[in-house]
């Protein structure tokens, strides 16, 4: 169940000029937290900014009782979260949404990830059962390459790749995710990243047969449900044929063949 | 919960009584059921719900939400389950609490809130608040309720058939809202509810289209409120019947504002977003100024405004 909190933040860490760590004591989030879950940040008090920010939970310490977001200047909310310092408080509300499901069933796991879309599977890798698992992430360039080294440690196989192959290699994460598809033939995908992205791995899901959960993006108004501004089209089976779902409360994990993208 | 009862901050809307006059305001509060993890809904003096229409509607693409200075843009288009399916499915878990429960309907045609309120007048709900004003629709809708002779039609063809109280609620989408509110009031209704959202844009200018996939959208939020303020400070100078009073209330403070203008209770819309804890904040917020003041009740503030 989600609570509004207002919990000390412990680390600051800028990862680069443009992407921040920020630790937060919190043993709520780190005891019922589970990967693929966000918390919505309210960035600054008393400003013209009055929506709170989605932020995915990038990594959990259940020994610490914190928990870390890891998120990318982008406009005047991110800017402005990124200025608190160690020792203040940040208000948020939490653990939301459906995060990704896990099961010890599948031995082999793909998990692809682009930009910020990487964040949120560091938790993922981390809770994932033994399991033989690759996986590829992208970024724009190495100024945006973060954690890498996190992530590399608890996979068995870290696929990089950059848009302009300033690190890794050059290209984008779905050629590298198809060819270990093909290879590996994983029993289940999980993906994050930019909406093209999403849409090039479920169509690769569905075509080698396999099962894919996506965490989708979308702009929110509350976070809990009730706005109704986070709409996502999801196939059903009336003569419809769709329906708009929420990213914040029916997802933001969905399985990618129940997912309609345009 | 300090002064809940030294204070009688209990209001009456026509023949509905609310215990306290924070009300959770259309659209902003789903069916209440999002809001059980946060608050108590037995608290709140009601809840108005998501608008609802005859059919069942999916609502607009996204992204139907951006953010504007102290403010949002919506537009979701009125996506909701339809009249039938609530009746089923939400009312019997709104009535586990003892809170007003206001139902927020609209419609393309005078048929549909015809329709909806010969339904809706035989459940168990509370009052019926004619949404007239959705800007988020391409057909009907707001254009019954900009002009007074659209607002006397809807309101009349309703009114025929309904015993409960009817809240007419208005869009400041119009040229002068005392005609809109007076032909409410002319044509029946029980109480005006105002402001629904301003319609507004915002533009990308990196990829140069407009942030929301409607193109337009409705206004709501801090950014609002000087604008709603002197519209139901107009109104209820206008009309007898009570006034309901909203737009960008974020704090006790702000419907403390509200009240002084004339309004006889509040809604509380976007800042449920931001805090779902609003509403009660906002209901302490009003205790706190009146014991600040040394008032009684509510009454001692209401339309008290000292004119100048
Ligand atoms: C479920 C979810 C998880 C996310 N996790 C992360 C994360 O771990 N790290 C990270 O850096 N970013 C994450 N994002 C994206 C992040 O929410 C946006 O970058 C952020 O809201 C931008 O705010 P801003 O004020 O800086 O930018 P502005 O562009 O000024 O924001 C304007 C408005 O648009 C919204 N908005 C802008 N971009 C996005 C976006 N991509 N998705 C949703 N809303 C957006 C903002 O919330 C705000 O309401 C996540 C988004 C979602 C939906
Ligand atoms: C996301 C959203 C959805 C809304 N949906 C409805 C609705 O279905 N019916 C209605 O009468 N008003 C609706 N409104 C308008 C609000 O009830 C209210 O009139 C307006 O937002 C101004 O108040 P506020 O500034 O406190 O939000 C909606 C507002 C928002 C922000
Ligand atoms: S953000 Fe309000 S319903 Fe999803």
């Amino acid at each position: 169940m989600p609570k509004v909190l207002n919990e000390r933040i412990t680390g600051i860490k800028w990862l680069k000029n443009s992407i921040c760590k920020m630790t937060v004591k919190s043993g709520y989030i780190s005891k019922y937290a589970y990967p693929g879950q966000f918390v919505n940040v309210k960035c600054a008090d008393d400003t013209g900014i009055i929506l709170r920010r989605p932020i995915s939970i990038c990594n959990v310490d259940k020994d610490k009782n914190e928990f870390d977001i890891v998120f990318m200047l982008k406009g005047k909310g991110t800017r402005l979260l990124s200025r608190k310092k160690r020792g203040d408080f940040l208000d948020f509300i939490g653990p939301l949404g459906n995060g990704f499901t896990i099961s010890a069933r599948n031995k082999k796991v793909l998990i692809a990830g682009g930009g910020i879309g990487t964040f949120p599977l560091l938790f993922l890798l981390k809770e994932l059962p033994h399991s033989e698992n690759s996986c590829c992430i992208g970024f724009r360039s190495c100024d945006n390459a973060v954690l890498v080294d996190e992530l590399s440690e608890c996979s068995n196989d870290l696929i990089l790749c950059t848009d302009d192959g300033s690190l890794g290699k050059k290209g984008f994460v779905t050629y590298d995710a198809e060819q270990v598809i093909k290879l590996q033939k994983p029993n289940i995908i999980y993906a994050c990243g930019p909406h093209e992205m999403m849409k090039e791995i479920s169509r690769l899901a569905n075509l080698y047969g396999v099962k894919c959960q996506v965490s989708l993006e979308q702009r929110m108004g509350c976070g809990i449900g009730a706005c109704l501004v986070c709409a996502c089209k999801i196939r059903t089976t009336d003569k419809n044929g769709w329906k708009y779902s929420h990213v914040c409360k029916d997802g933001p994990v969905f399985l990618s063949d129940e997912v309609i993208f345009e | 919960m300090e002064g809940m009862n030294k204070y009688d901050i209990s209001v009456k809307i026509a023949s509905l009584k609310l215990k306290n006059p924070v009300i959770a305001a259309s659209g902003t509060f789903g069916f209440g059921r999002e809001y059980v993890d946060f608050i108590d809904l037995n608290r709140l003096g009601g809840i108005s719900v998501k608008g609802l229409t005859l059919e069942p509607r999916q609502g607009n693409k996204p992204p139907r939400i951006a953010e504007t200075p102290s403010g949002i843009l919506n537009s979701v288009g009125l996506q909701n389950p339809g009249v039938h399916k609530f009746i089923k499915e939400e009312i019997p878990f709104l009535r586990n609490y003892k809170t007003a429960l206001i139902v927020n309907v609209a419609g393309s045609t005078i048929d549909d809130y015809r329709k909806m309120a010969q339904i809706l007048d035989a459940q168990d709900v509370d009052a019926i608040e004619l949404n007239v004003s959705c800007p988020n629709v391409e057909k009907g809708c707001a254009a019954f309720g900009s002009t007074p002779s659209g607002v006397c039609e809807v309101t009349k063809a309703v009114k025929k058939y309904l015993a409960k109280p009817l809240i007419v609620k208005l869009t400041p989408n119009t040229l002068d809202i005392t005609e809109t509110a007076k032909a409410a009031e002319a044509s029946g209704a029980d109480a005006v509810s105002l402001i629904n959202t301003l319609t507004g844009m915002a533009i990308d200018i990196n990829t140069r289209r407009p942030v929301l996939a409607n193109n337009y959208g409705g206004l709501s939020g801090p950014a609002v409120k000087p604008v709603a303020l002197r519209m139901v400070h107009q109104a209820s100078n206008a009309v007898d019947i009570p006034v309901i009073g909203m737009g960008g209330i974020m704090s006790g403070d702000d419907a403390v504002e509200f009240f002084l203008a004339g309004a006889r209770a509040v809604m509380v819309g976007t800042a449920n977003f931001v805090n779902p804890s609003a509403c009660i904040d906002v209901i302490t917020g009003i205790n706190k100024y009146l014991e600040r003041h040394n008032y009684k009740s509510i009454d001692d503030i209401i339309g008290k405004l000292h004119a100048t």
